[in-house]
């Protein structure tokens, strides 16, 4: 082969795999994206059906229920506008607290119960996953944040 | 006074990283030598100030001095003392700090050894670091500094992070932090060669030792982030894609691709305008990865600091040396030159096939990674990419990528014959097949995945047999002993790090195959097996810590009746931020661990628990340290003494080690 041929092979060779590696991103991607939605969007119907999506907000105070498995759990998330019940089977993140932000993924039983398969509280005590706190900026829940520390993070 | 002191250190590091990376880059441009040797007392007298505020901020953590910010902010009265010096980089400004301390001990290094470099070269090398540690101190002085003071002055702290409060948290940022500022070191050499115009394979050979020894250390500094993960978050998880981890693992491939390209760079004098611009986007890279995890823009256990100004600040720092530096790439590196031609079926295609591979798996971590970021900024919803859009790309992006890492050391420069690498193959090949398609039915389940996993590690395990034992076969020995001892250890150092990658894969395949996890409800002298092991639930008793109050769960393991250990998860109450830890408790073995934690107590003394089984998990790790090894074991060669010895002397080096292998 002439060296040019030989350029134009690699370069040939270079594109297949790119574009091999770009239909296999966007395929992965296309089907692995959660989107996120608060409870009065759940409430709307505006979800999708029989795919995995996220809602976030406060955990109601008080609504917090446990069967007997000691495993499954039943709480409501709610926006302060609307309210969705959630199931959930499994140990419970050390963040998660009534009262508290909280962030839920799965999808939406026919009865209208968010059935989540994961749920998220990765944050501190006193911060709002971004999602919870926008589903919540209408509640102004970032105010009602207590804090027992003396010291206020640097903003 | 102390802090003001630490202060005032980087107000006039700040003065002398200024002219650091003016004046010598001005005075190789002129060639001026006066102005060059700037540089060298320039790089010494920044690290003695960065030092000095170090020492400052970590007096202050010391002596529980409330009236700085930072410390009230991170650290408690309570809290024990080794714990308030890692805290020192336990959030935003003190990690800042960290990174730029880091850097100057990189420059001294740099200035320790480097007197076998040309000297326009060395000027130019720690004239570029030294506007990057511009940036860093200019940013701590204006938007994020860790010796402000708070008036009047807090009783107490706020408290480190309980997450934080683990001695994998206190190596795990400093090693991080080492691996990423390393590759500014191999920024800097090739920002230095554009300038110079200069890029040759002796240029390759200086550049090469840094660049592997910061990859080590970011190998090393993502093992420990990943055990920290693992123990301390308490779900037993060791890799969850989270964009925090996803920032270091970017730097990480694209340092990976580096090494192999300087290889080619070195060995051939090819690949020339590609190791330049894989190093500037490893460093690239590491800028991001900071970025991300330290401005708070992500939701995750890493970011604790949030600040948009702090962000906006870094965003212009980042478009400021990587769209700088890809101008000047842009203008300089027709200059360079592209390095001699190989064939088709060459070790050089397949490191460049390597190269792209790697390339464009950090380019889905990426886009998985910022795409998110970019439709949040726009308005356009909030999403998020889950685990399996990356377990989905990755595995058919690395498996012929490994496939080549069993190939491309058995191959020669320049062409090499496929009939030929067959035949020397064939064996390799066939034993690799038979093993990974029969080896899971002896382990009792086969899935696709399982024999694709055990295929690439032992691929990579045979393929090195038949490399080593052609290697040997070539020398002229007494005894196996001594020819093995004969061969370079740069080869030995490939050996190791490409075995390291074999140990990870068995880790990986072996757990995703056959872990077992179990969420389940346990009263007092309940007892669950998983995994062949009897976890037997003997209630919890209060413990009482420093700054923390526990439950400790007591579990009696059995397998067939005979104990083999007691295991004590804890769950712990940290009284300032009022915060709930889980520690988990793990009984750690080559071939399997055991894993407990304690979820949340029900009535009658009855707690929900989480039992683990995962076979293997310490490979994962292991094979991460192996690599690690593997990078030392390269760059402790001796043709680098050599050609540091041999100071500025050209060549005759480069052909005894011609055909020593890419390590």
């Amino acid at each position: 082969m002439t060296s040019r041929r030989k350029r134009f092979a690699m370069i040939g060779l270079g594109l297949v795999a790119l574009s091999v590696a770009a239909a296999l991103v966007l395929n992965a991607f296309n089907s692995n994206l959660v989107f996120f939605f608060t409870p009065t969007q759940v409430a709307n119907g505006e979800v999708p059906h029989g795919r995995s999506f996220r809602i976030g907000g406060m955990v109601e105070k008080g609504s917090l229920a446990r069967e007997g498995d000691g495993l499954t759990v039943h709480f409501i998330v709610t926006d302060m506008a609307k309210r969705v019940p959630v199931t959930f089977k499994g140990i419970l993140p050390d963040l998660f607290k009534e009262g508290k932000g909280a962030v839920a993924q799965g999808q939406l039983g026919a009865d209208g119960t968010f059935l989540a398969s994961e749920v998220l509280a990765k944050h501190d005590e006193n911060y709002m996953p971004p999602e919870a706190a926008e589903a919540l900026a209408k509640a102004k829940a970032a105010g009602a944040q207590s804090s027992s520390t003396l010291v206020v993070k640097p903003q | 006074m102390i802090p003001e002191i630490g202060h005032f250190a980087l107000i006039l590091a700040l003065c002398v990283a200024v002219v650091q990376g003016t004046l010598p880059i001005y005075g190789a441009a002129v060639g001026s030598s006066a102005l060059m040797s700037i540089a060298k007392p320039a790089a010494r007298g920044q690290f003695i100030l960065v030092l000095l505020a170090f020492c400052c901020l970590g007096y202050a953590f010391a002596a529980k001095d409330f009236s700085v910010l930072y410390v009230a902010a991170t650290s408690n009265s309570h809290l024990p003392l080794h714990y308030r010096l890692a805290a020192i980089w336990g959030a935003h400004e003190g990690s800042l700090l960290l990174w730029t301390f880091i850097l100057t001990i990189w420059m001294v290094a740099v200035t320790l050894f480097s007197s076998h470099l040309p000297e326009a070269m060395r000027a130019r090398i720690l004239g570029v670091m030294g506007l990057v540690s511009v940036g860093f101190l200019l940013f701590m002085l204006t938007v994020s500094n860790p010796f402000e003071r708070l008036t009047p002055a807090a009783a107490d702290g706020r408290d480190l992070n309980p997450l934080l409060q683990d001695p994998g948290m206190v190596m795990h940022p400093p090693m991080l932090y080492m691996g990423y500022v390393g590759f500014s070191v191999a920024f800097a050499f090739a920002i230095a060669a554009l300038l110079g115009g200069n890029l040759d394979a002796a240029w390759a050979r200086w550049s090469r030792p840094w660049t592997t020894v910061a990859w080590c250390f970011l190998t090393v500094g993502i093992a420990l982030g990943s055990g920290w993960a693992y123990y301390e978050l308490g779900w037993g998880g060791w890799w969850f894609w989270d964009p925090v981890e996803n920032a270091s693992f970017m730097p990480w491939l694209a340092g990976t691709a580096l090494i192999h390209s300087l290889a080619v760079t070195d060995k051939r004098g090819g690949f020339k305008v590609w190791t330049v611009l894989l190093a500037i986007m490893a460093f690239s890279l590491s800028l991001l990865g900071t970025f991300l995890v330290r401005s708070g823009v992500l939701t995750s256990v890493h970011a604790f600091a949030t600040d948009p100004k702090r962000g906006l600040f870094i965003l212009v720092f980042l478009a400021v040396v990587i769209g700088g530096s890809l101008l000047l790439y842009a203008w300089r590196a027709p200059r360079v030159g592209l390095g001699g031609g190989f064939d088709l079926v060459s070790r050089e295609s397949m490191l460049l096939a390597n190269n792209v591979l790697l390339v464009v798996a950090m380019g889905s971590v990426l886009l998985g990674t910022l795409y998110p970021l970019f439709l949040d900024a726009l308005g356009l919803g909030k999403i998020s990419v889950g685990p399996p859009y990356f377990d989905t790309v990755f595995v058919p992006l690395m498996t012929p990528a490994i496939f080549l890492m069993g190939i491309g050391p058995i191959a020669q420069w320049k062409k090499a014959s496929l009939p030929e690498l067959a035949m020397r193959l064939r064996w390799a090949f066939g034993a690799s097949v038979v093993t990974a398609l029969l080896l899971p039915f002896v382990l009792g389940k086969w899935t696709p995945l399982l024999s694709l996993g055990l295929l690439l590690s032992l691929w990579i395990a045979t393929t090195t047999m038949v490399n080593i034992r052609e290697r040997v076969s070539h020398l002229v020995g007494n005894s196996l002993m001594s020819c093995l001892a004969a061969l370079p250890r740069a080869y030995w150092g490939m050996v190791l790090a490409h075995c390291g990658i074999a140990i990870f894969i068995v880790g990986v395949t072996m757990v995703k195959g056959f872990e077992v996890e179990k969420d389940l409800r346990m009263n007092v002298g309940e007892t669950a097996t998983i995994g062949g092991y009897t976890f037997r639930f003997d209630g919890t008793q209060e413990v009482k810590g420093p700054n923390y109050l526990a439950a400790r769960g007591i579990f009696n393991v059995t397998r067939n009746g005979q104990d083999v250990t007691m295991m004590y998860p804890e769950k712990r109450r940290y009284y300032v931020q009022n915060q709930t830890m889980t520690e988990a408790a793990i009984d750690s073995g080559l071939l399997r661990d055991l894993y407990v934690s304690l979820g949340e107590p029900l009535e009658d003394g009855a707690w929900s628990v989480r039992l683990y089984h995962k076979p293997f998990i310490n490979w994962i790790w292991g094979g991460c340290l192996t690599m690690a090894l593997g990078g030392l074991m390269a760059v402790s060669d001796r043709r680098y003494r050599l050609a540091r010895r041999r100071e500025r002397q050209e060549e005759p080096e480069a052909i005894r080690s011609e055909d020593t292998s890419v390590a």
